[in-house]
């Protein structure tokens, strides 16, 4: 893994009105890097996603990708810079079939961009894409609509719509949330692939186990701050994680203190 | 025994689905009939039709036109009640330039399709970020509100118009030039909408976040789509300017807004053909009912009622499913 540095947020803060929902949260990512986020419900981890890819624009703060500021952006172009997005709640096109899908983000500026001219037929070329994913060959999945595809197939959709964009930096928010072991057990070999062709990636993730075994950094969210930063065991034996994030093991002392002071 | 309605392809239709439709002349007359029936018809009807039923047939197609332009828009996500915007910017472009600058009909409706396309995207450029009915009311306001500037500054002739215009050469032309219009549109942006363009326009209809997430700028697509939208209505107003020979206030009526829509609904949305199809039934039937007299308004609502509640898919999809597939009763197997 190179030592240059890919992303870099430095102190962005978000607040909608009154809610503070990030407060002064720098981070940083290397090349190549596979970077966890985690967190509680409504720490702002999916905020800290929107606020990388600019679909909301941060309060105060930078983002900087590749040493340029992107933070002020409209959220086609860093799609155009290299960092692609799946979303929490997958989003498919539902009228039409699982490989027409994937004629939009062949179509964007950046793929005609990178290979240099158009497709001969983007059709073909979707179905690689949607093979590489886990959709088979000799079946029919792909020429279903997406309406009628199962959340698995639609979250491997999700993914193939960003690996189709070639991004240097992907981000995927929640990817494994509503799927079965066995489906999460066929999504990881396919972003160990990814790393080892050099993208790096983010992963928003509520599955600590699955997490784990691929991340090479953690960063634990909590109240829109970020709390703690480093592998996987680092993190998790920090006090504050544990109070944040599991939050058992002090309560009942935590109690007893409040009630005698 | 509950049974249960089956829909299968027709033998033809799959046999013709593939190269090997080119086998036989059957396949192939299958394939292309239904593309060569309005090439047919459309030359036809002019020798057959009398002289008011010709003129019925222009206001057929310049309302198949705006449908066509609503049916665009929609299928980008932009549900217009103001067609009549873009119909009125066309006929006030080509009456300025003609009556004004003395340019021949062959030059303003070439010219003012192209300018009425423009000045409606530039009007409509800023509200091109609302969605839904945010959208939909804009463009309702919009052609009321320019009804009301003519009336009070009293330009271009005010309430009373621009009259004198030049005539086409002859009816012949008028005819042949507007039904090869709609012909030109009506298969041109078909293919269009049926190509990857057109699929990333109904993606942004779909999920408007979704391609903005694959890098495409949906604001630049949604305006090429106002631009083509816009040129075909005001190709309509042009020509009608030249036919009528007048211009004026009328072009900003609610019927060139409401019954366009109209037309794509009765006659199936998103296939351009039945927009086409649901003109050429509601003008000539709204022309039908004047035998009726009074009452006209009324039975033509109760007609429309009629055909949304038996065919709510649209009689496009309807004959196209009949076309390609028969149905039989099969029983349900528990």
């Amino acid at each position: 893994m190179s030592q240059k540095i890919l992303l870099k947020v430095e102190g962005v803060s978000k607040n909608f009105g009154g809610v503070q929902a990030l407060s002064n949260v720098s981070f940083d990512l290397k090349e190549g890097e596979l970077l966890g986020v985690i967190g509680p419900n409504g720490s702002g981890k999916t905020t800290l996603v929107n606020l990388i890819t600019c679909f909301v624009k941060s309060s105060s703060g930078d983002v900087i990708f590749e040493g340029k500021k992107i933070n002020k952006l409209p959220p086609h172009k860093i799609v155009q810079l290299g960092i692609a997005r799946t979303f929490q709640m997958v989003r498919p096109f539902y009228q039409l079939p699982a490989y027409k899908n994937m004629i939009i983000p062949l179509y964007s500026p950046r793929v005609k961009k990178m290979i240099g001219g158009k497709y001969g037929d983007r059709d073909a070329v979707a179905l690689d894409f949607l093979e590489e994913v886990g959709f088979e060959r000799d079946s029919f999945v792909a020429y279903k609509s997406a309406g009628s595809l199962p959340q698995g197939y639609l979250k491997r959709l999700e993914l193939a719509k960003a690996i189709a964009l070639q991004p240097q930096l992907m981000i995927l928010d929640e990817l494994f949330s509503g799927l079965s072991l066995a489906e999460v057990a066929g999504i990881i070999p396919i972003i160990e692939k990814l790393r080892g062709q050099g993208i790096s990636i983010i992963m928003i993730e509520h599955r600590l186990r699955e997490l784990f075994k691929i991340a090479d950094r953690v960063i634990v969210m909590n109240f829109g701050e970020k709390i703690a930063d480093g592998t996987a065991a680092e993190v998790m034996e920090q006090d504050s994680v544990k109070n944040a994030y599991l939050g058992t093991e002090s309560t009942k002392e935590e109690t007893d203190n409040d009630t005698s002071t | 025994m509950k049974k249960r309605k089956e829909r299968i392809n027709r033998g033809i239709k799959v046999r013709s689905g593939d190269i090997y439709a080119l086998c036989s002349w059957q396949e192939m007359l299958y394939l292309s009939g239904p593309r060569i029936f309005p090439f047919v018809l459309f030359l036809l009807l002019p020798f057959v039709l009398g002289i008011y039923w010709q003129k019925v047939l222009l206001s057929v197609a310049v309302f198949s036109l705006l449908a066509i332009s609503w049916d665009i828009l929609a299928q980008s996500g932009m549900i217009s009640l103001g067609q009549s915007l873009f119909f009125g910017m066309g006929a006030y472009c080509a009456g300025i330039m003609n009556h004004y600058w003395g340019m021949s009909p062959f030059l303003t409706i070439p010219l003012a399709t192209v300018a009425g396309g423009f000045i409606c995207t530039v009007m409509l450029l800023p509200v091109l970020r609302l969605r839904g009915i945010y959208f939909s009311m804009v463009t309702l306001i919009l052609p009321i509100m320019l009804v009301r500037i003519i009336e009070a500054t009293r330009i271009f002739g005010g309430t009373e118009g621009i009259s004198g215009m030049s005539p086409m050469p002859s009816k012949w032309i008028e005819l042949y030039l507007v039904l090869g219009v709609l012909l030109g549109a009506l298969f041109g942006f078909r293919r269009m909408l049926d190509s990857d363009y057109g699929l990333v326009l109904k993606g942004i209809a779909d999920n408007d976040r979704s391609v903005t997430n694959a890098g495409i700028n949906i604001y630049l697509f949604k305006a090429q789509a106002l631009f083509i939208s816009g040129c075909i209505g005001a190709f309509s107003g042009a020509f009608m300017t030249h036919v009528y020979m007048f211009v004026g206030m009328p072009v900003f009526a609610l019927d060139y807004s409401i019954l366009p829509i109209a037309a794509a609904v009765v006659g199936g949305p998103g296939t351009l053909a039945g927009a086409t199809l649901g003109a050429f039934i509601l003008v000539p039937l709204s022309e039908l009912l004047r035998g009726v007299g009074g009452l006209r308004i009324v039975f033509y609502g109760i007609l429309l009622v009629v055909f949304i509640v038996t065919l709510p898919e649209g009689i496009f999809h309807y004959v196209q499913r009949k076309y390609n597939q028969f149905e039989r009763w099969v029983e349900v197997d528990r």
